[in-house]
């Protein structure tokens, strides 16, 4: 017989039966819109990380200070102090670098007027607005004669100005005083808004690495090196950086790194990867439900054997060989599982499209969860209808015709 | 004289039920030439049943040979004997076995969309399954579902399907059980009309002597072996007899009194 046939009559036979066959599919339509919309919220959360690391720059590359070990007792990352300024001068020249920050960090209690506020303090260089892409909104950053000279002057993050100035005030030109020591303000960053680990980038001062090694922590080592590379292959570029500075603290082979090389790939990644991990955890959770739809197939595939057998026995005195008859029932398994996949799939993109509207998720299906939602319906129907089938092609047509 | 359409040797055929061996069949021989109305009869456990599996191909004997127009289908495979089933028997039931809700033309035209090879037009089912349905009396009926139609016209509907693909033999089992004096001669004068005028060869079941009475031999089963085989002297004529008895009550809902009547005068085949 057939496909075209085989299909005609499965349609005939589940018209017969028009609410069965609709509470069979919601199993399936539950299963496959869970799944889509479940792919849906967890790839557009991958997404909002990608276009945030995208904002933030892929070719950062930070050079931090490593641990050092002092008689036996290992200190915490950061707290090497073989990091230098000469060493930052050393790796603008690696091909490659394209800009390049030394940056001392401290915290301290800032202080204007009558207000105060516990910030960090980022001693940094000037090519710092040019690696993370970060243009002033109120004056200007300051300039490599400040950094020589180690001046007293500082940029503010819009959270510090917001604290110490109130909201939408320049402060440029005024005086705030860090530990006791008064600070001339040059300008406010654009807001930045927080980090996808919740930390918020407007909550510091910036001022000349310079100054802060000197006037404020008494120190000649520096904590980190930004850098931002030519291109977002940071990979070779990294190691590049690995090698030199490794050779300019003459470390021998076997030795571990006194400093820690990190890209903003890599610190993206791990992101990008616990996204991934709860996408799949959601979507196999869905998953779940799709096996119970696919149950409830073969649950109703074998009622309609049992109450068929008539039938089948008919059929098969007219002339159905067994496998006509498990074609007939594995079609019907599979158009059930089919149309509850399809009408699965509209359901799905209304779930996303409600969580984006009245929950504010961003969603993004991808267009081939769609082949893959439909391919595991067909599968589902396949899997769970060739039992119900194979049982009606097995039955014996003298004892299906006689069957009550 | 051409070979009989169906030659039987030595069939027999054995069952195990759990312990017990049943020996349903032991050493039948039968020839059946083209165009014989044959009657099979007897008690229940005598075999019939068993004969009338193994002659429509539903079943194999256990031993002995089985020759259907020409080709020993006793050792067939079980796909090949659909076919055989499919293009050279037509059945008919006891219990009609009509699909639900399924239309009794669509019901006439399922044995062709199991033809195997051959390989039917829509429109070609749908011409033979109307003629089928014509033959029968039910031309006007074509569309109805079988809840729609009383035990006798569904009967017909069967007979059609089972005339649908042209076989060889129409095989009957009990297909008066179910059925009311004057329908149950109804079916007989369609199954009589079919072997006088297309030489079908009918093997009718029953177990009702006055049914098998209609048929133009005589086979009484005792025991899984033939007992009589003989011709029917005095041979009952369904039309003669149906116009003999009173006029049909009205059927109460869709079935005009006078259809029967008309089907039976009107030319058919």
């Amino acid at each position: 017989m057939s496909i075209i046939m085989t299909l005609v009559i499965a349609l005939k036979a589940l018209s017969r039966n028009k609410l069965r066959t609709m509470l069979t599919m919601l199993g399936m339509i539950i299963g496959v819109g869970a799944v889509i919309a479940m792919v849906g919220l967890g790839k557009g959360a991958q997404s909002t990380i990608e276009e945030q690391v995208k904002a933030a720059g892929t070719n950062l590359i930070t050079v931090m200070a490593g641990n050092f070990t002092q008689g036996g007792v290992r200190q915490g990352g950061g707290m090497s102090t073989t990091l230098t300024p000469d060493d930052a001068e050393a790796l603008r020249q690696l091909p490659g670098v394209q800009y390049l920050a030394a940056s001392v960090n401290s915290r301290a209690q800032v202080v204007a007027g009558n207000q105060n506020w516990s910030t960090q303090i980022q001693g940094t260089d000037v090519e710092l607005p040019l690696i993370r892409n970060w243009p002033n909104k109120f004056g200007s950053f300051f300039t490599s004669q400040d950094v020589q000279s180690a001046a007293k002057v500082c940029i503010l993050g819009q959270t510090v100005s917001d604290n110490l100035f109130g909201p939408d005030v320049d402060p440029t030109g005024q005086i705030i005083r860090v530990k006791n020591q008064p600070f001339k303000v040059l300008g406010v960053l654009a807001p930045k808004g927080t980090t996808s680990f919740g930390q918020d980038q407007d909550d510091a001062i910036y001022a000349p690495y310079t100054t802060v090694q000197k006037k404020l922590q008494g120190i000649q080592h520096i904590n980190q090196i930004q850098i931002s590379a030519e291109t977002p292959e940071t990979g070779p570029v990294s190691a590049e950086i690995t090698d030199a500075l490794r050779a300019r603290h003459k470390l021998i082979p076997g030795d571990p790194d006194d400093f820690m090389v990190r890209t903003q790939e890599e610190m993206a990644s791990v992101r990008t990867e616990t996204t991934k991990t709860m996408t799949t955890l959601l979507a196999a959770i869905a998953g779940v439900s799709l096996l119970v739809g696919g149950i409830g197939i073969m649950n109703i595939m074998l009622v309609s054997v049992t109450e068929r057998t008539r039938e089948i026995g008919l059929r098969m005195a007219i002339g159905a060989r067994g496998k006509d008859v498990l074609m007939q029932f594995l079609v019907e398994a599979v158009v059930l599982s089919l149309f509850g996949g399809l009408i699965g799939i509209g359901f799905g993109y209304a779930l996303s499209a409600a969580a984006e509207k009245f929950l504010e998720w961003p969603t993004s299906i991808p267009p081939n969860a769609i082949g893959m939602a439909f391919g595991f319906a067909a599968g589902t129907g396949v899997f769970f209808g060739f039992y119900p089938a194979k049982k009606a092609a097995g039955l014996d047509p003298i004892e299906a015709l006689r069957f009550e | 004289m051409a070979a009989p359409v169906i030659q039987i040797r030595d069939l027999v055929k054995t069952y195990h039920v759990g312990e017990v061996t049943v020996r349903a069949l032991r050493g039948a021989n039968l020839d059946v030439e083209a165009g014989e109305f044959v009657a099979v009869t007897g008690p229940s456990g005598s075999g019939k049943s068993t004969l009338m599996h193994i002659l429509g191909c539903l079943d194999r004997p256990t031993s002995g040979k089985y020759i259907l127009d020409g080709k020993d289908v006793s050792r067939m495979s079980k796909d090949d004997l659909a076919l055989v089933r499919n293009r050279k028997i037509g059945f008919v039931f006891q219990g009609f076995n009509l699909l639900s809700r399924t239309t009794a033309l669509d019901n006439v035209e399922l044995p062709m969309l199991y033809n195997g090879a051959e390989k039917l037009r829509a429109a070609q089912r749908h011409a033979r399954a109307m003629e089928a349905l014509k033959a029968v009396g039910l031309g006007e009926r074509f569309h109805h579902f079988p809840n729609q139609l009383s035990g006798g016209q569904q009967q017909r509907v069967a007979i059609a399907r089972a005339l649908v693909t042209q076989p060889t033999i129409l095989l009957a089992d009990e297909p008066t059980g179910n059925l009311d004096t004057r329908t149950s001669i109804e079916v007989m004068d369609i199954f009589q009309r079919l072997n006088a005028e297309r030489g079908i060869t009918v093997i009718l079941i029953t177990h009702e002597m006055d049914i098998a009475e209609h048929g133009t031999r005589l086979v009484r089963f005792r025991d899984g072996r033939i007992q009589i085989d003989q011709k029917i002297a005095k041979r009952r004529n369904a039309a003669e007899e149906l116009a003999a008895l009173p006029p049909p009550e009205p059927e109460k809902d869709d079935a005009p009194s006078d259809e029967v009547a008309v089907e039976h005068h009107g030319g058919v085949v």
